[in-house]
């Protein structure tokens, strides 16, 4: 399966599970308050947050063929959001809204259509900026789809049965806490090699630890009280009880680790991509590309600003979501790692 | 006590043995010396080349004890990181130990300067923010904690380099010199933006923990028998709320150690940090190895620190 | 002799755009050297009455009207570092919790050291010294080994030992004792008041004792407010509030209570709940549960009514029914 197919099929499935989600929600009592209150109190992060799930949805639908593009790229899938800048591709750089190229001011193919200027290849800045948001949100997500199940996993079983089980887990968590998180995750890349996959893959092992840590406490805490130790008395099932009783009740934890660790993805992920092991297309990339563009003379500012700033702006509404989650939904568990 | 602290050092060494077990399993089974060897010396080269590489560089033994008991590159692995004999970089066949000796003065310049100045910016900023809970300064410094903790640290870096150094010409953009008549001019800016990067994350961590202490019992009886808001701060909260902060200064500890990666080779400092990003550049994962082992171990031997400075600072605390 | 008189004492929290009164317009006095008893359910402000004496209301709250006058002078109008004179010096407290009031990392003998010497100029030998007296006053065994113990080391009765020790440190006029038994073993309480009593006798401390528990105010009260609603409903002499409860709040509370209900009577209960602050009615705030309302209970906040010597009563039924009766 080529990878825009794989990337429509998970568009599709995200619609379902933002549904389900949604029919969830509504009929619970306690969901649906924790998120009218998260309404009222973050409305503007939730929205900028919303604008870049969007743009990262339109640039996930992707197909071959359509539009007059010639050459290579016409064999190759575009997104939505590459067929909006279709045919926009200029010389060189091109400062924002200009009508002529940066240097030697010849005229454009699209005059004063670049809202944030051209790049060193002519490319629209602002489609490179948009295109971003896929890939931070593709950091984030693949990431906790492979680190959260792990956690839980690992960390449910292990604060529950305790015993051999958990100090296998409590062990591996050890070591895993006790090498530097950078190199650590440098290490992984360097083994595994470069790539999405394994870069989200190395993200996932590096920060598996934090929840799972948390969650072996609760279920710790869970295991002893009383309704679970009733259900026991009754008869019910262990595993029975972990899938109706702990798990719902971690589920909160998981949320706003979830939320909180987001943003440190992003960051890492433009660490690597100042070493030179990052995502294609990530703001980290764009930023580190365009560093060099500041000594230049006159300054090329736009490209580092834009990038810059998509990423600041969708880190801010994260964490600032994030903070009141933890402080709508748990005040207290959640103080220390995160 | 002794004999927890004698357990909890042993611990402590399993956990080493597991992370050297680790990176043999990931630079070794992962990527296999084959893989390393063609890294090294391109996906073009010929086999007996590859072989010659992999034979100079100690590589082109079995790799399992059960393969070969007696020569096995598992127990060689152990053998010498635990004997701290790290051998010659995949590189350029320096030795390791060399690069390290001549790295860790630059980098202890560059992480101490950090790492003090930072904690102690990082307390005294949050108890001042904790001070003035539930009051819009409260609110301000929470905000503007969360706004420096959402920029990257790139950014940080890139326009400090640009504003101070390069529009204000306060700083030099870059470089490094250790005579202590200059070495300030050097480390000032790398210094400012390691503690500005940090600060955001530890003044919200640590005024959460200020602001929960100031809401204990114990502070409203200091209030009523008449200590003043400094004093309840100073000689209550902040000594309650010392063993929190103790917990998140030792997850720092290895960063003295590995130094930093982007300030060391933005601002040109030949430390650890400079010499760790080289190797990850020039596919050198014997000093890699040898980076994430150095790390692990300061992590280990700060934690038993750790435990024993929760004795100090608790009463409460017993090591059994 | 008037030591401590609150009037008209307002204490609100911001809710949304508005503030809720969690205390409404209380008013007591405490003569020198007696014990004010100060009843309710909890939720009705006694604690934080207290707090709001000493000017300790935990923020966003504050006092917003009232006055607070220890011998004449008004607390509420004192610069902080005045008000900061006052506390552990002029009036202590004493709080619910001993486990969790002491500084868990401080010594319990220099915590007491620390009280003494933010008021007077003596030094720590001398400042050590009679906090070994007080703590044997407080009935601390082995008392000079005690100074050197961390709060954990001691069992829940002592720590409280060392809270009135600390408190009395300084030979305060008033103490306030909020529910200083409540979360101690049936026979450490017992002890305590006790040990209060003493100390009340010769140390000739006003105390203002907060409880809920009728027992205790037996044991240790000279005279008795009880508070619903964040208002005073009913005050006047131990032996009238509690041998004649006029207010129906009161006589629901005193046949809810073991030791006053007649031995054939079935213990009744008020009915209902003590509403949140935010709901609490208009008029009189007890007007929800009450069996004996009026038309205008519900609209109007009713005024004191004397029933007796220094015994008085804000209830529209009771003030009807003494308007018919002469």
């Amino acid at each position: 399966m080529s990878a825009h197919v794989l990337s429509n099929v998970v568009v599709g499935l995200l619609f379902v599970l933002g549904i389900a989600t949604g029919v969830f929600v509504r009929r619970n009592r306690l969901w649906r308050e924790a998120l009218f209150e998260l309404w009222r109190r973050r409305r503007v992060s939730i929205l900028v947050i919303g604008v870049y799930v969007l743009v990262a949805l339109l640039d996930s639908i992707a197909w071959v063929g359509g539009g007059d593009v010639e050459g290579v790229a016409a064999h190759e899938a575009r997104s939505v959001i590459d067929r909006i800048f279709e045919g926009t591709r200029e010389a060189s750089y091109s400062a924002p809204l200009a009508a002529t190229s940066f240097y030697g001011k010849e005229p454009l193919k699209a005059p004063s259509r670049h809202l944030l200027g051209t790049d060193i290849l002519g490319r629209d800045v602002f489609h490179r900026t948009l295109k971003g948001a896929r890939v931070a949100l593709l950091i984030g997500g693949v990431t906790s789809a492979i680190a959260i199940p792990l956690a839980l996993l690992l960390g449910v079983s292990a604060g529950y049965f305790g015993g051999r089980l958990d100090d296998v887990v409590f062990f591996v968590m050890s070591t895993l806490a006790s090498m530097p998180g950078l190199l650590l995750l440098i290490a992984l890349i360097l083994a595994l090699g470069k790539g999405t996959w394994q870069i989200c893959l190395a993200l996932g092992v590096t920060s598996w630890v934090g929840l799972c840590r948390v969650t072996r406490g609760e279920a710790f805490k869970l295991r002893e009280l009383d309704y679970v130790q009733a259900a026991r008395a009754l008869g019910v099932s262990e595993l029975r009880i972990v899938w109706r009783h702990v798990l719902p009740n971690l589920m909160h934890l998981v949320i706003i680790t979830f939320v909180l660790m987001f943003s440190g993805l992003v960051l890492s992920e433009a660490i690597l991509a100042y070493l030179g092991i990052g995502l294609d297309g990530s703001w980290g990339q764009m930023i580190d590309q365009a560093r060099d563009e500041l000594s230049r003379d006159p300054v090329i500012w736009w490209n580092i600003t834009a990038a810059g700033t998509a990423l600041f702006a969708l880190l801010l509404a994260v964490n600032f979501v994030g903070d009141a989650l933890r402080d709508i939904l748990d005040p207290r568990t959640l103080r220390e790692d995160l | 006590m002794l004999a927890y602290m004698l357990r909890r050092l042993a611990y402590g060494g399993l956990v080493v043995l597991g992370v050297l077990f680790f990176l043999f399993v990931l630079f070794f089974a992962v990527a296999t010396p084959d893989d390393i060897a063609r890294r090294a010396l391109g996906e073009k080269a010929r086999p007996e080349v590859l072989e010659q590489w992999k034979a100079n560089h100690g590589y082109d033994r079995p790799l399992w004890p059960w393969q070969s008991f007696d020569d096995n590159l598992l127990f060689d692995h152990y053998r010498r990181m635990l004997t701290f004999d790290f051998g010659n970089s995949d590189a350029d066949d320096v030795p390791i130990s060399r690069r390290l000796r001549e790295g860790a003065g630059a980098s202890l310049s560059l992480t101490i300067p950090i790492f003090v100045l930072g904690g102690v910016l990082g307390v005294l900023l949050s108890l001042f923010v904790a001070f003035f809970r539930e009051t819009y300064i409260d609110s301000m410094g929470v905000f503007l904690a969360v706004l420096a903790m959402s920029v990257s640290i790139l950014l940080y870096i890139v326009g400090a380099q640009y504003l101070i150094a390069k529009l204000l010409r306060w700083f030099p953009i870059s470089g490094f010199d250790p005579d202590p008549a200059v070495i300030l001019r050097f480390l000032a800016l790398p210094v400012l933006v390691g503690i500005v990067s940090g600060v955001g994350g530890d003044l919200r961590f640590y005024r959460t923990v200020f602001v929960e202490e100031s809401s204990r019992d114990y502070v409203r009886t200091a209030r009523a028998k008449g200590a003043g808001e400094l004093r309840v701060m100073v000689a209550h909260v902040l000594r309650n709320g010392l063993i929190p902060i103790l917990t998140r200064v030792v997850v720092a500890i290895p960063f003295l150690f590995t130094g930093s990666l982007l300030l060391e080779s933005f601002f040109g400092i030949p430390g650890l940090g400079s010499l760790t990003v080289d190797a990850i550049n020039g596919n050198d994962f014997a000093t890699l190895r040898v980076m994430v082992f150095i790390g692990a171990l300061a992590f280990v031997v700060g934690q038993v620190l750790t435990d024993l400075s929760y004795s100090l600072a608790d009463p409460r605390v017993r090591l059994e | 002799m008037r030591v401590l008189e609150v009037s008209d004492l307002v204490t609100g929290f911001p809710a949304g755009r508005e503030r809720i009164h969690v205390i409404d317009g209380v008013s007591l006095y405490l003569e020198a050297g007696e014990t004010l008893a100060l009843v309710g359910e909890s939720g009705c402000g006694k604690s934080m009455t207290a707090l709001s004496i000493l000017r300790l209301v935990p923020r966003p709250g504050r006092v917003e009207a009232g006055k607070v006058l220890l011998e004449g002078r008004d607390l509420l109008s004192l610069a902080v570092p005045d008000m900061r004179n006052v506390r552990g010096a002029e009036i202590s407290m004493i709080f619910q919790e001993p486990m969790t009031s002491l500084n868990p990392v401080a010594r319990v003998g220099k915590q007491v050291v620390e009280a003494i010497r933010l008021h007077e100029k003596v030094g720590v030998p001398a400042a050590r010294e009679r906090t070994l007296e007080l703590f044997r006053r407080a009935g601390i065994p082995d008392a000079e080994a005690r100074l050197d113990a961390y709060p954990h080391q001691l069992s829940g009765g002592l720590k409280q030992r060392v809270m009135i020790a600390m408190a009395l440190a300084t030979r305060p006029k008033v103490l306030i004792a909020d529910e200083p038994t409540t979360a101690l073993d049936v026979t450490i309480q017992a002890q305590i008041l006790e040990l209060l009593r003493e100390l009340k006798r010769d140390f000739g401390t006003a105390i203002l004792l907060i409880t809920h528990d009728i027992g205790v105010v037996n044991e240790l009260a000279d005279r008795v407010a009880v508070m619903y609603g964040g208002r005073v409903v009913e005050e006047g002499d131990r032996s009238q509030v509690l041998g004649e409860p006029a207010h129906p709040y009161t006589q629901g509370l005193l046949r809810s209570m073991p030791g006053f209900a007649t031995a054939h009577e079935r213990l009744a209960e008020i009915p209902g709940v003590v509403p949140p602050p935010a709901e609490w009615p208009a008029g009189c705030r007890f007007d929800t549960r009450c069996e004996r309302v009026l038309g205008h209970c519900r609209s109007e906040a009713p005024a004191a009514t004397p029933v007796g010597e220094g015994h008085r009563v804000f209830c529209h039924a009771v003030a009807s029914e003494i308007g018919e009766a002469p």
